[in-house]
């Protein structure tokens, strides 16, 4: 038995225990000392600066206390980071500023068909738990490539690893810079452009000095501040409307008065009116849009028509004025007809029917339910093969001691994961009580302080239009933005600025954190697989971090001005970062460990079959690519490309590698070495 | 080395978890999934149970099913002699 590692990892929990208490008391204080601030006057614009440079210059801090330039260091942080707070890390590394911000939002606009996200972002851990962290940790290379390439042999398989990482890796990273953009844009008043700009400051400063090192003890850091961020004030918005701090037990009973409210809602005869009058409006210009250019010509010369006659007959004043504004606001050639119009038809939309928050499976027949159902399960698919096969996170799982504290971490990385996830679906409920018992019916004069000053800030987020004139707000006349749930919160509970500011710093710290890990995987896989194990097998080790660290700059700026491109919605994104790591690893990767008959041309054509299909299915179907949803097959909708490519690419791992001959006896004994966490022939060491 | 049988029903033994934990997975996942809607005409709690399975009862399945496996198999090396030393 060897004591002395023993000894020292044990030490080393302890004195990280200490540090991460002292730094979480030490936010508390910090808070505090705000919120004392804020009552001697301290203006939000301030705060804002002081929440956003605190937080960035304490990342920056710890990636500078961090830095490194040793090989395992930087690519593994040295291969001692204990399950505990690798959990936390990976959280941090997981949650990103879609599912901090985005997903309340979400639930709270697609009620229960929203939960694909939920079950889909979480329940992948348990192949991640169970297929793949025991026996990556036991293989303890430094990237996923590196496993494919040495279980598989030969720089092809190695290559299509690096460039399906590259490809999903870049993909998700642009979706976290927006974020960062749009969170550091929108509370100090800085130019969204800037805002990208310093945020990624931020996440340079601490991955280019320290690598994984750095990275993991910034994001363990940035946990805590997001996880205190969502939980404060959805804690204290459940005491206020349930009268029960836990709020995850306490939102059954006001997911049963919303239920009741819904009903009402759908039959009070303001809201019919209100609908009415948007449909009214959605059917004339699709009319309108069947011939623009007679209805164009036609409703121009009405208007002046009849402002010419309301001149003849000497109308008052005001009405000749009237008349003349009306013929001002029209658009003034046929374009801006059209566009007009065909914003007024999406009004149908907001016309239907309130859909009850917890029914499942969203549509107006069968054929639409099924619909639905297929795709809640085909997302729900996706998000799960796809969490075990991105390579960002499957590379936590490298950084342990051992093989046994990998399988602990997946645990605890799940488990600091459930923290949020298993709050989200309570604070959409919670939210949406709120809106409908107290916005809804409010005078327009006297809206509630909230919902004012998010409407007067950004009108994408939250707007309204009195669209019947009777000065009161019905349901169908609110718009609400995805982010507004989580941004609004503390002021829908009442509480003071600084929460909104730590709310803030939350959706910063999640974005940071999955940009930084994320930017790591992209640098790593082109240094250390493409340069050094390709390249330049020669290589020092100072040579391929330097080179890392060149590339790590390179991509990020790359990244940064890709986003300011603003390349479609963010989910979108997100999504098919998910599907495309499905199709491309999780066959490779599992047949890896669990199949020793799987080879080289298997894994080479399974790869390519299965990344092939789901980048073709996104470009026939998503219209960015210029797709249409009629091609989509059975009614996936694109983010669902991995329900066609990960069985395609499994399928056809299979057929191939069975027509070609079985691997050498090497690659067989590699499996078994990492089938077993300890053999006696161990051929790599387990520190290496 | 040449694999003793000792090593094979280890193998064996993590197979046989493996799947059976797999079997609780899919089942939590795309059989609830599937049948949400039929589900939710039961309500605990305020709770429709299609609702709060994938909201959060399917959760605490997954946390549960990792937290199992990593006690079991933990102790299955120890078992078997094919524990690290270290940690």
């Amino acid at each position: 038995m060897n004591n002395a590692p023993k000894q020292s990892n044990r030490a080393f929990f302890k004195q990280l225990q200490g540090y991460y208490s002292w730094y979480t008391g030490g936010f508390f204080a910090f808070l505090i000392v705000l919120a004392i601030c804020e009552q001697l006057g301290m203006s939000r614009a301030t705060m804002g600066y002081i929440f956003l440079f605190a937080t960035v210059g304490l990342y920056a801090g710890i990636g500078i206390m961090s830095r490194t330039t040793d090989a395992s260091e930087y690519y593994v942080a040295g291969r001692r980071v204990p399950a505990l707070f690798n959990g936390m890390a990976t959280g941090a590394d997981w949650m990103s500023a879609a599912s901090f911000i985005g997903m309340a939002g979400t639930l709270y606009l697609s009620g229960f068909d929203g939960l694909a996200f939920v079950t889909g972002w979480t329940g992948g851990y348990c192949l991640v738990a169970m297929l793949l962290a025991p026996y990556l940790r036991k293989f303890g290379q430094f990237t996923i490539p590196d496993f494919l390439g040495e279980r598989y042999g030969g720089n092809v398989v190695r290559s299509i690893g690096i460039f399906a990482a590259i490809l999903c890796s870049f993909t998700y990273v642009i979706a976290q810079i927006y974020g960062v953009g749009l969170i550091t844009s929108r509370f100090t008043g800085l130019e969204f452009g800037t805002g990208v700009f310093v945020g990624l400051a931020g996440i340079l400063v601490c991955s280019f000095l320290g690598g994984m090192k750095a990275v993991t003890w910034t994001q363990v850091a940035q946990y805590i501040i997001l996880i205190i961020a969502y939980l404060t004030p959805l804690i204290w918005l459940s005491v206020k409307h349930t009268g029960n701090p836990i709020p995850q037990i306490a939102y059954g009973g006001a997911l049963a008065k919303v239920t009741a409210r819904e009903k009402v809602l759908n039959a009070d005869p303001k809201e019919l009116e209100v609908r009415a009058i948007m449909k009214g409006r959605a059917d004339i210009a699709v009319a309108a849009l069947k011939e623009p250019d007679t209805t164009f010509t036609k409703e121009k010369a009405g208007l002046e028509a009849n402002l010419s006659s309301l001149k003849a007959a000497n109308a008052p004043a005001g009405q000749i004025t009237k008349a003349e504004k009306v013929i001002a606001d029209y658009p003034k050639d046929l374009a801006g007809a059209k566009s007009r119009w065909a914003k007024e038809k999406g009004l149908a939309v907001r016309a239907e029917p309130i859909f009850p928050h917890a029914q499942p499976f969203k549509g107006k027949d069968q054929a639409e339910k099924d619909k639905s159902r297929r795709n809640f399960l085909g997302i729900v698919f996706c998000m799960m093969i796809g969490t075990a096969s991105l390579p960002h996170i499957l590379v936590r799982y490298y950084t342990t001691p051992s093989v046994r504290e990998a399988r602990k971490s997946v645990f605890w990385s799940l488990f600091f994961i459930f923290l949020l996830y298993f709050s989200a679906p309570a604070l959409a409920v919670l939210a949406k009580y709120d809106v409908y018992h107290f916005l809804v019916g409010s005078q327009y004069a006297a809206l509630p302080a909230w919902a004012a000053s998010w409407a007067k800030i950004d009108p994408t987020l939250l707007s309204f239009t009195d669209f019947n004139g009777d000065g009161i707000v019905q349901l169908a006349e609110i718009v609400l933005g995805t982010d507004i749930i989580v941004l609004a919160t503390p002021e829908i509970a009442g509480l003071p600025y600084v929460i909104s500011g730590l709310v803030a710093a939350g959706g910063l710290a999640a974005a940071l954190s999955t940009a930084d890990g994320l930017l790591l995987t992209i640098a790593n896989a082109l240094s250390h697989d493409l340069y050094y194990k390709m390249v330049d097998p020669s290589a020092s080790t100072a040579r391929r971090v330097t080179i890392s660290k060149g590339l790590l700059l390179f991509v990020a700026l790359l990244a940064a001005y890709v986003t300011s491109l603003k390349p479609g919605n963010i989910l979108f994104l997100v999504g098919a970062a998910f599907s495309l790591a499905a199709s491309a690893f999780f066959p490779a990767l599992v047949c890896g460990v669990f199949w020793k008959r799987a080879n080289k041309w298997g894994a080479i054509a399974g790869m390519i079959a299965g990344l092939g299909m789901a980048m073709f299915y996104m470009v026939r179907t998503y219209s960015f690519f210029g797709g249409v949803p009629a091609n989509e097959w059975f009614g996936f909708s694109p983010i669902c490309a991995g329900v066609f490519g990960m069985p395609l690419g499994m399928a056809v791992l299979i057929i191939v590698s069975m027509m070609t001959e079985p691997p050498r006896r090497e690659i067989q004994e590699f499996v078994e070495h990492c089938r077993y966490p300890n053999l006696e022939s161990d051929f790599i060491t387990k520190r290496s | 080395m040449q694999l003793t049988a000792k090593h094979h029903e280890y193998w064996n033994k993590n197979l046989v978890i493996t799947a059976i934990l797999l079997s609780i997975w899919f089942i939590t996942t795309f059989v609830v999934g599937w049948f949400s809607g039929e589900l939710n005409n039961i309500v605990i709690a305020g709770f429709p149970l299609g609702f709060y399975m994938n909201a959060q009862g399917s959760l605490i399945i997954y946390v549960g099913i990792i937290w199992y496996y990593q006690h079991y198999m933990n102790k299955l090396d120890f078992e078997y002699g094919v524990h690290e030393g270290d940690d």
